[in-house]
């Protein structure tokens, strides 16, 4: 317990948890700061190209063991069985309609990236080794839980084909694309292409995701001002209560393939998180009469918080605690 | 200066749906667009705005078209498919056109 305190006051007064909360004072104060579109959407191109590159280094530079492909495997039976999980739960804690509770679940089967940069942030000042592949199981999480999603769905009689559209944008959304790409270029290049560019995609990085997060706090802040009306009690519970969950479920997979401390860490962090840039985006599609101001309000306002302050710290201490790392 | 009638259809519609919109329209005859950004508004879903959003998925945008009023229907016909289940308005008015062949 002193272990996940500790651990947990440090990130909390690390740099781009105060740039978090930064911003989301700012928005709930009504401030008008404010991040142009344009340098937010440019910070995240960096923030995937950074960590999808460092990930395919760290690949080439250790190699790669059967535990890639299980890793991948179970990254994407893990996003497949999440919303399931998710969506009993918000049959008895939420009392939504079967259509929003599907829509929910599905963000929760899905993952957050930034969560996840954020996450290996902590890893890398904490002196944690992670596996560079989980970038590529990060991919492989985006889009199962979408089609669970419309399983769910169908289970009640009510049938929602995946139009082909759909599936094509799911499976070559930017971040996706660009993650996959650059973990593939870093991979081909290995150290020696790192090397290239260090000055460029290490050195900043720690910096620009301060003021990337500084802007989503923005975000954050102005999804619960603007929500704050919309979340019963029970699916407000749920937001915090359904990150556990599903960390549980994260570490049992990470235990059992027998990943480092950090992989562990990394595995509860990307089923603890939610989506809400892909999978919103597809459920605007896919089901377009479930309430998004409930799954945009819960995933960016609730969940996302919750983990980047507390989820982080816990999920991190309970690894190292788990594996003796 | 002479000027002729046509019809201009207006569509505001989620970001997401603009390339489905736009292939219907495509495929009901029409020939021209325009789509413009939406900064924000206020509606059944309560008030929204642009700024800020991370998701693609909560953007809306605006879809124009200048079409022959005797083409109305088939157009509506088209564009109805595709925003009949999503948050949207459609709107019809009346115009006038300088060069009516190209519409």
């Amino acid at each position: 317990m002193d272990q996940i305190l500790s651990l947990a006051a440090t990130n909390l007064l690390s740099p781009i948890i105060l740039s978090f909360a930064l911003g989301v004072a700012a928005s709930l104060a009504r401030s008008d700061l404010n991040i142009p579109e344009a340098v937010a959407k440019g910070m995240s191109i960096y923030l995937l190209f950074a960590i999808g590159f460092k990930g395919g280094v760290s690949v080439a530079d250790h190699g790669i063991d059967g535990t890639l492909a299980a890793s991948l495997l179970a990254g994407i039976v893990l996003s497949a069985a999440l919303p399931v999980v998710a969506f009993g739960l918000l049959q008895v804690m939420g009392n939504l309609s079967r259509l929003d509770a599907a829509a929910v679940a599905a963000h929760y089967g899905s993952i957050s990236i930034v969560t996840f940069v954020a996450a290996t942030s902590v890893l890398d000042s904490s002196g944690i080794a992670s596996e560079g592949y989980m970038v590529a199981v990060a991919a492989a999480m985006e889009a199962p839980a979408i089609l669970s999603a419309l399983w769910l769905i169908s289970r009640g009689g009510d049938s929602r084909r995946m139009d082909p559209e759909l599936l094509r944008e799911i499976m070559l959304n930017g971040s996706i694309v660009l993650l996959v790409g650059s973990f593939v270029i870093g991979w081909i290049t290995g150290v020696d292409g790192l090397a290239k560019i260090s000055a460029f995609i290490v050195s900043p990085f720690q910096g620009v995701l301060c003021l990337f997060l500084l802007d989503m706090g923005l975000v954050a802040g102005r999804g619960l001002r603007g929500g704050s009306g919309v979340l019963k009690p029970g699916v407000l519970v749920f937001g915090m209560v359904m990150p556990l969950v599903g960390a549980t479920f994260g570490c049992i997979a990470g235990l059992l393939l027998g990943v480092s401390t950090g992989g562990v860490a990394l595995f509860m962090v990307l089923s603890a998180s939610a989506s809400y840039i892909a999978v919103p985006a597809a459920m605007r599609v896919a089901l377009p009469e479930a309430n998004p101001s409930i799954y945009l309000t819960l995933s960016l306002g609730v969940t996302f918080p919750f983990n980047l302050t507390l989820g982080i710290p816990i999920y991190v201490a309970i690894a190292s605690a788990l594996t003796g790392g | 200066m002479q000027t002729h009638k046509a019809k201009r259809v207006a569509i505001i519609i989620e970001q997401v749906m603009q390339s489905r919109l736009t292939d219907a329209l495509s495929d009901g005859g029409v020939t021209g667009w325009t789509v413009l950004p939406v900064l924000g508004g206020s509606g059944r879903s309560g008030a929204w705005s642009r700024e800020g959003q991370v998701s693609r998925g909560t953007g809306m945008v605006q879809v124009v078209c200048i079409i022959k009023p005797e083409r109305l229907d088939e157009m509506l016909d088209a564009a109805f498919a595709v925003v009949e289940r999503h948050i949207g308005v459609v709107t019809v008015s009346d115009c006038e056109v300088l060069r009516a062949e190209r519409f």
